[in-house]
């Protein structure tokens, strides 16, 4: 190997208020898979945008294989051989995975390019990664794995000679981030170099040669993955020793009487969205001061059943009991009425504002509360919700003025989360609340969802990473294709025993 | 640390360039309006800014800004509005038909006054019946799932035909004074008609006095109410609302009654201006009231915007009119200039902001 294929030196990003990146130094070696890391706000995806032409840095500079480049835009750096395959996919869904993949740069003939040649060549580049699509399929029929493919596909598709992946694995399910990993691994082999973010750090482990840490905007260190281990790491990101990720259980209310029950939830096949997942008579209770797992494959109706308790989508039957007494929920309203709270699974389609500030978003659920008879909503009072969950959950921001889209992917998600804790729920339905966080915040809410399920309330959480389940769950149901399969408590819950409930019979239908 | 440091002072000046953009963002169409009035002052050798042709251009405005206002609303919230202008002649033939108890054209206004229902009772139905209209529409566009372009387009034809069958397609016209006042009346400034020795008497005019006083109640439910954060959380993000316990309907139902009543409200000062109610009022004035929406930095697609942006739109179109009227610009040619300038101020304002989000 002669010298780096990437060298960033002296790399300075200010944003009104906030000194994202700092005199930041980063190399990538040629066929790598380099790790970034670091907490929500750390500047990573700040750094990637420079990368990728989407920012300016203030000043610094940018080395492709020895030669000084400038990106000025994202055509730029896509000319340069550096792809960025982006959380918010870029697919335009109307079209088939080959329009897609050549979108812009149709091969043959301007006017009456060649279908069959760019079928022909999609099929090739997609044989690369190891998958079999229909090359002539539309994209909106495609899973978000599927999708993320065809981003690859379009990655290598483009010559390129480095892949940024900014938290790709954040919406996959377990066996899908398998078969990314593989894809990964094989991309290397061909000599690609990969830039890849995550805040799970087992995946770092797995596939990455060597790290870069973050923090505050600052380089906290970079190491070979092959001396180093996870503790180190957080040690890295954070400046001190994180303790105990999941950490344990949680002191119970003297009140342990059932909080929630629902009895044969059911949804039907609907015709309208063929991908709608149907739920055949969903039974279970939950108690005060419990945090009930739900574990399953993606798919497997777990949203579903959090949806339908909250009042968000429509239900054909089924009936709901809060402290013994039966209710109607037809929309969220009716929920939060009744003090049910929902922090659901993807937060900028479902639960952000990205165009208002911070604290209008924390508030929003609360204004009934927060405003007085006429209607006006009292300031103080909002300002110290805002402050209070601040420092609580920890969220990093320059003030609670910024508009919520400025803020880093991991403080976005705590703003949810402390739009939910405000209210105070009886029974709060968390759907991934860790994705996209960091491991100290990780640790910090899980500790708040200790401390909620300690003061009384009902937790209901919903989780793909198993261990997360394993580790913060007083009992654990598993779901697999709108049924319930097993009810494993606490002592009894191993990985094994979960995954042999929630994996999919062969051929059963 | 030495390097960090050379890279730290070598950015305050870049950053406080940016803090500048930023503020200027704020005030991007106040800029572009301010530029337009120095120009036209200049241009016409400060005739322009004669407070008698000040106040004739903010009386020109107002009509046209208050039903702004309420569209602002609707377009925070994602939708649109293209009714207004017919909404706005039906209603100012209600009210002309409340007022004089008859829908014939009748001058005379000593037999007809004691069968109508007043000013007052002719303005509330000019508001009814445009808050009427609203409410049909934003029922049809969240019951009925039909999108607004679509149903607002449909009322724009319905109200224009309505007007013409209540007014047998003629005007109402003739009203008496204390009816007229509120689209001609003044509050008169004795000092400032003394200081610039003007022969008329130089005042406020009532319209302006509703325009603005509206517009600071708009922006006090935009900015400090629970009513006004949910139209923006509506537009911001429908689904988070609806999962956030906000009722998305009603709220979005709500602003096309706003609009609606802005229209008929609209629709009353603009029939007290003319002492006649004209089943052709307001054709065309949608497109004046969308641009001032949009001049004043409102997103179309909802959740980003607010009235004061809108009332410094309204004011750009009417002082651009006047302005180009006063240095006898062909009409024809107005146009082409009035269309250039909306999307000047608007690339304006989206270049500015792109700057700060940068
Ligand atoms: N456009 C912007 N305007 C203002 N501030 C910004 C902007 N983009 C990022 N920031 C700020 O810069 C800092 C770095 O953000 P960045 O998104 O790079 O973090 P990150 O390391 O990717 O975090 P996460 O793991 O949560 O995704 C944060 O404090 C963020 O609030
Ligand atoms: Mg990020």
């Amino acid at each position: 190997m002669s010298g780096p294929l990437l060298k960033m030196t002296g790399i300075t990003k200010r944003f009104p208020g906030v000194l994202a990146l700092n005199n930041v130094n980063f190399e990538v070696a040629p066929g790598e898979i380099h790790g970034l890391l670091g907490e929500n706000g750390a500047g990573k995806s700040t750094l990637l945008k420079i990368l990728s032409g989407a920012h300016h840095p203030d000043s610094g500079s940018i080395e492709l294989a020895g030669q000084r480049i400038m990106l000025d835009s994202p055509h730029q750096a896509q000319a340069q051989g550096i792809v960025t395959i982006y959380q918010e996919f870029n697919l335009v869904p109307q079209l088939t995975i080959a329009e897609n993949v050549y979108i812009g740069r149709e091969p043959g003939n301007p006017i009456l390019f060649s279908w069959r040649k760019m079928a022909e060549q999609t099929r090739a580049v997609t044989a690369r990664i190891g998958i079999q699509l229909d090359p002539m399929t539309q994209v909106r029929d495609l899973s978000v794995a599927e999708q993320q493919m065809v981003e690859i596909a379009r990655a290598l598709s483009m010559q390129s000679r480095l892949i940024i992946m900014d938290e790709p694995t954040s919406a996959l399910s377990e066996s899908e981030v398998v078969r990314l990993k593989q894809i990964m691994r094989d991309l290397k082999a061909q000599g690609l170099s990969i830039i890849f973010v995550t805040h799970r750090l087992e995946e770092v482990m797995d596939v990455c040669d060597r790290i870069t840490v973050l923090r505050d905007g600052h380089n906290a260190g970079e190491a070979e993955v092959k001396v180093i281990q996870i503790p180190d790491i957080i040690r890295m990101m954070v400046g001190r020793v994180v303790d105990d990720l999941y950490a344990g259980q949680h002191a119970l209310p003297v009140d342990q009487s059932v909080a929630l029950q629902v009895k044969n939830l059911r949804r039907r096949i609907n015709k309208q969205d063929p991908h709608a997942i149907v739920l055949h008579g969903i039974s279970f209770e939950v108690r005060r001061g419990e945090i009930l797992g739900l574990a399953g494959l993606v798919g497997a109706g777990r949203t579903e059943i959090a949806r339908a308790i909250f009042g968000a989508d429509p239900l054909e039957t089924g009936e709901i009991f809060l402290d013994g007494q039966p209710i109607t929920i037809r929309t969220p309203q009716d929920a939060i009425r009744h003090g049910i709270g929902l922090v659901p699974e993807d937060r900028k389609q479902q639960a952000l504002f990205l165009a208002l500030a911070v604290r209008e978003n924390a508030s929003m659920a609360m204004l009934p509360q927060l405003s007085n008879a006429l209607g006006f909503i009292k300031a103080r009072d909002e300002a110290t919700l805002m402050e209070t969950y601040r420092q609580k959950l920890n969220i990093r921001m320059a003030t609670s003025e910024v508009k919520v889209r400025n803020l880093s992917g991991g403080n976005q998600q705590k703003v949810v989360i402390a739009r939910w804790l405000a209210l105070q729920p009886k029974v709060l339905i968390v759907d991934e609340p860790t994705r996209g966080i960091d491991v100290a915040a990780k640790a910090e809410v899980h500790a708040l969802l200790h401390e909620m399920a300690a003061s009384g309330i009902a937790v209901i959480m919903i989780s793909s990473e198993l261990p997360e389940i394993l580790g913060m769950s007083d009992r654990i149901l598993t779901i697999r294709e709108g049924r319930l399969t097993g009810e494993v408590f606490r002592k009894d819950a191993t990985q094994e025993a979960l995954m042999a409930l929630m994996a999919v019979r062969e051929g059963a239908s | 640390m030495a390097t960090q440091q050379t890279a730290l002072s070598a950015s305050p000046p870049k950053a406080e360039r940016r803090d500048a953009t930023r503020i200027i963002g704020q005030f991007a169409p106040l800029i572009f309006l301010f530029v337009l009035i120095v120009i036209f002052a200049i241009a016409t050798e400060g005739r322009f800014l004669n407070p008698l042709n000040i106040f004739n251009v903010l009386r020109q405005v107002s009509i046209t800004g208050m039903i702004a206002l309420g569209m602002t609303f609707v377009i925070l919230t994602g939708g649109i509005d293209l009714s207004v202008g017919s909404l706005l002649a039906l209603a100012g033939m209600a009210a002309a038909i409340a007022f004089k108890g008859t829908n014939q054209n009748t001058l005379s206004l000593e037999t007809t006054d004691a069968v109508g229902l007043g000013v007052a009772g002719a303005a509330i139905m000019a508001m009814l019946v445009g808050t009427a209209g609203g409410f049909i529409q934003g029922f049809a566009i969240t019951r009925l799932g039909i999108p607004a372009f679509i149903v607002t387009l449909g009322g724009l034809t319905i109200w224009r035909g309505l007007t013409l069958i209540l007014s047998n397609g003629g005007p109402i016209s003739g009203f008496t004074p204390d009816y007229r006042y509120w689209g001609n009346g003044l509050i008169e400034l004795p000092w400032l008609t003394e200081l610039v020795q003007s022969r008329v008497a130089i005042g406020i005019p009532i319209p302006v006095i509703v325009f603005l006083s509206f517009t600071i109640l708009a922006y006090v439910v935009l900015r400090y109410t629970r009513y006004g954060r949910h139209v923006y959380a509506v537009g911001g993000n429908p689904e988070a609302a609806r999962l956030s316990g906000l009722n998305v309907k009603m709220i979005t139902l709500s602003v096309y009654m706003i609009v609606g009543f802005f229209a008929g409200l609209g629709g009353f000062v603009l029939s007290a201006r003319l002492n006649s109610s004209e089943a052709v009022a307001g054709i065309g004035s949608e497109l004046d009231v969308i641009a001032a929406v949009v001049i004043g930095g409102t997103s179309l697609f909802g959740g980003e915007g607010n009235v004061l942006g809108t009332a410094i739109g309204a004011l750009l179109i009417g002082v651009l009119v006047n302005g180009l009227v006063m240095l006898n610009v062909s009409s024809y040619i107005q146009q082409i200039i009035i269309g250039l300038i909306i999307i000047l101020a608007v690339a304006f304002d989206r270049y500015v902001k792109s700057r700060r989000r940068a």
